[in-house]
């Protein structure tokens, strides 16, 4: 592995940006808020004795507003385990969305009218206006799984919220239950995976439990070994 | 300087053709396509795409042929279009398949938008028609059929990769991943040995019939292909050979070069950044892919696309940003042809004198003809 400084637009450092990302995201995000890697600028690494350090200069996307800023970021992957990250952004402020959010909330935190979606994007890349804020909240929950399951071989994107039904709200947090599909590129494989998470404007995007689907071989037997 | 000023020409053409579209269109086509514009905003399916390579030979019978160059595992026909003006040499070809990844819909979209866009340019863009005489674009809109349609078939297909063959004895999954099937350091890195998985490469090398029949293609066409162009998504990258770490492409410098040009040229229609580099650099080593092949029995410039997005919509792109990414992947892929064009037929000092020899002689035969 190379140590020291990072040509930016290699995978090594690429990969490590995408870790960065994920991290802003479970810190950050929300229905209104998702945070996607533009270009990588400096980036370099070395060993240490905890697993593989990172240094990144990188620039973020926030996705809804569509505004790019800076960032610096410290990651640590250790020999195995979630990486650990340090980044600020400075012009990542929390309170930017504000208005979005709480007229979101409001609306949805009433359970009398428990909303539920599937497939967003559909197969055209299309989706409901009203679908888009549960599938920011589904790509920002994911987040927490990438963000865990990353390391030096792997590199996540959200293929798809397969579904997502809202339950009743509870201690005011919105509260769902969220089945998506993550892409990994390095494997290309498709994982699926089940998540409650929950969602106000004051406690961010929390992820209570995750639940590892396994691989849908559809045309095994039902009860076949894999 | 003659490359140049072509490069740009074309890419500030293509940015005042995109226009004049939205001309209605002749009977014969499916009832729900209106205009041509919004037909080419739209993914079709394979009986679609089928038709429209028939239409597209009905309505240009001089220029566009078809051939079918093999069979997918299921059987189905794999066929391509072969475009160019007629010419009783033997000529130069460019090759471009796409679809050889199932869920990667986007590239079939391209092939069909370039087929569109070359039909339309060579008409009244001198550059293009000087293409079309000297060369033939071999285009095949969807290599992987069986993966293609069953990409289609319902809510948990979508995202399926590979080909259609049945697993070897003792595994219950489907498919081998073409592009890990060709006989180009087979089996050595990037890949999985286990059947249900993504990047399975086969049995063996050329297991596959898509595989087998590209390679009988290119076989046949050996010396004659100028530039190997293979179509995928998503991650906005331009890859030249090879997959293999230790391996490097002969003319390495060449096809950087060219293809920091196709990413410049990306990047001036929408702004979008796309990355060149080797597979091992920029991506993840791997072997078996087409590309590699190519480049192993010699087409000098062999390059993998890899078009919109960054893993915001992945593989399910909105149909939305179909036109903004054919754009500027035909600028891209424009770049590449005109160079391997101009190359073939400009730069070489022996092509130049073979070409003024052959008018000397002519004109001495014509005119011992005349007395």
């Amino acid at each position: 592995m190379e140590t020291g400084e990072l040509n930016p637009n290699y995978y090594p450092a690429r990969r490590a940006a995408a870790v960065v990302q994920h991290y802003l995201n479970t810190r950050y995000g929300s229905p209104y808020r998702w945070m996607f890697l533009g270009n990588v600028h400096n980036a370099s690494s070395e060993d240490v004795t905890e697993g593989r350090k990172y240094q990144l200069e990188l620039t973020i996307q926030e996705m809804i507003s569509n505004v790019s800023g800076p960032c610096s970021a410290e990651l640590l992957f250790p020999g195995a385990g979630t990486p650990q990250v340090q980044a600020s952004c400075d012009w990542l402020l929390p309170n930017n969305t504000r208005a979005q959010e709480e007229a979101f909330y409001q609306q949805h935190r009433d359970s009398h009218n428990l909303v539920s979606g599937d497939r967003i994007p559909d197969s055209y890349g299309h989706m409901e206006p009203t679908m888009k804020p549960f599938w920011h909240l589904g790509g920002v929950a994911s987040s927490f799984i990438m963000l865990e399951q990353s390391n030096q071989s792997t590199l996540y994107n959200m293929a798809q919220v397969a579904n997502f039904t809202q339950l009743e709200t509870e201690k005011d947090q919105l509260r769902f239950q969220y089945h998506v599909l993550l892409h990994e590129m390095v494997s290309q494989e498709i994982i699926h995976w089940k998540m409650l998470i929950t969602w106000s404007p004051a406690e961010g995007v929390k992820v209570l439990q995750t639940d590892l689907q396994p691989k849908c071989n559809c045309e095994d037997p039902p009860d076949s070994i894999n | 300087m003659m490359l140049c000023l072509g490069s740009v020409g074309l890419v500030l053409l293509a940015l005042t053709v995109q226009n004049g579209h939205g001309a209605p269109d002749s009977a014969g086509w499916n009832g729900k396509d209106t205009t041509e514009r919004n037909y080419y905003t739209r993914y079709h399916n394979m009986t679609e795409i089928s038709d429209w390579m028939e239409k597209m030979k009905r309505e240009n019978p001089d220029v566009v042929s078809s051939m079918v160059y093999g069979q997918t595992y299921e059987e189905r026909n794999i066929t391509l279009l072969k475009i160019g003006l007629n010419s009783t040499k033997r000529k130069k070809a460019i090759w471009m398949d796409c679809g050889i990844h199932a869920r990667e819909w986007i590239a079939p979209a391209f092939c069909q938008y370039f087929v569109k866009e070359i039909l339309q340019r060579y008409k009244t863009d001198t550059k293009v028609k000087e293409m079309m005489k000297n060369l033939d674009f071999y285009v095949t809109p969807v290599l992987n059929v069986d993966g293609y349609i069953y990409s289609w078939l319902n809510n948990s297909t979508r995202l399926w990769r590979k080909s259609r063959s049945p697993g070897p004895v003792g595994c219950t999954c489907y498919g081998t991943d073409l592009n890990r099937n060709f006989y180009a350091n087979w089996g050595t890195v990037g890949v999985s040995t286990n059947c249900c998985e993504e990047t399975y490469c086969g049995s063996k090398a050329l297991s596959e019939p898509e595989a087998r029949a590209v390679t009988d293609m290119l076989g046949k066409m050996s010396g004659d292909i100028l530039a190997f162009l293979t179509i995928h998504s998503y991650s906005q990258l331009i890859l030249v050979p090879y997959g293999h770490p230790n391996i490097s492409a002969p003319n390495y410098n060449e096809l950087m070069e060219v293809g920091l040009g196709a990413v410049k040229a990306i990047k001036a229609v929408h702004g979008m950044d796309y990355t060149v580099g080797t597979w091992p650099d920029i991506l993840y080593p791997a072997s078996g892919s087409s590309q590699d092949y190519a480049r192993l029995i010699g087409i000098p410039l062999s390059y993998t696309f890899e078009l919109r997005d960054k893993g915001e919509y992945g593989f399910e792109l909105p149909e939305d940003q179909i036109q903004p990414t054919c754009e500027e992947a035909y600028a891209g892929v424009q770049h590449i042809i005109t160079y391997a064009h101009d190359k073939a037929f400009y730069s070489s000092a022996a092509t130049v004198t073979t070409t003024l020899w052959t008018t000397v002689m002519t004109a001495w035969v014509f005119s011992a003809t005349l007395l």
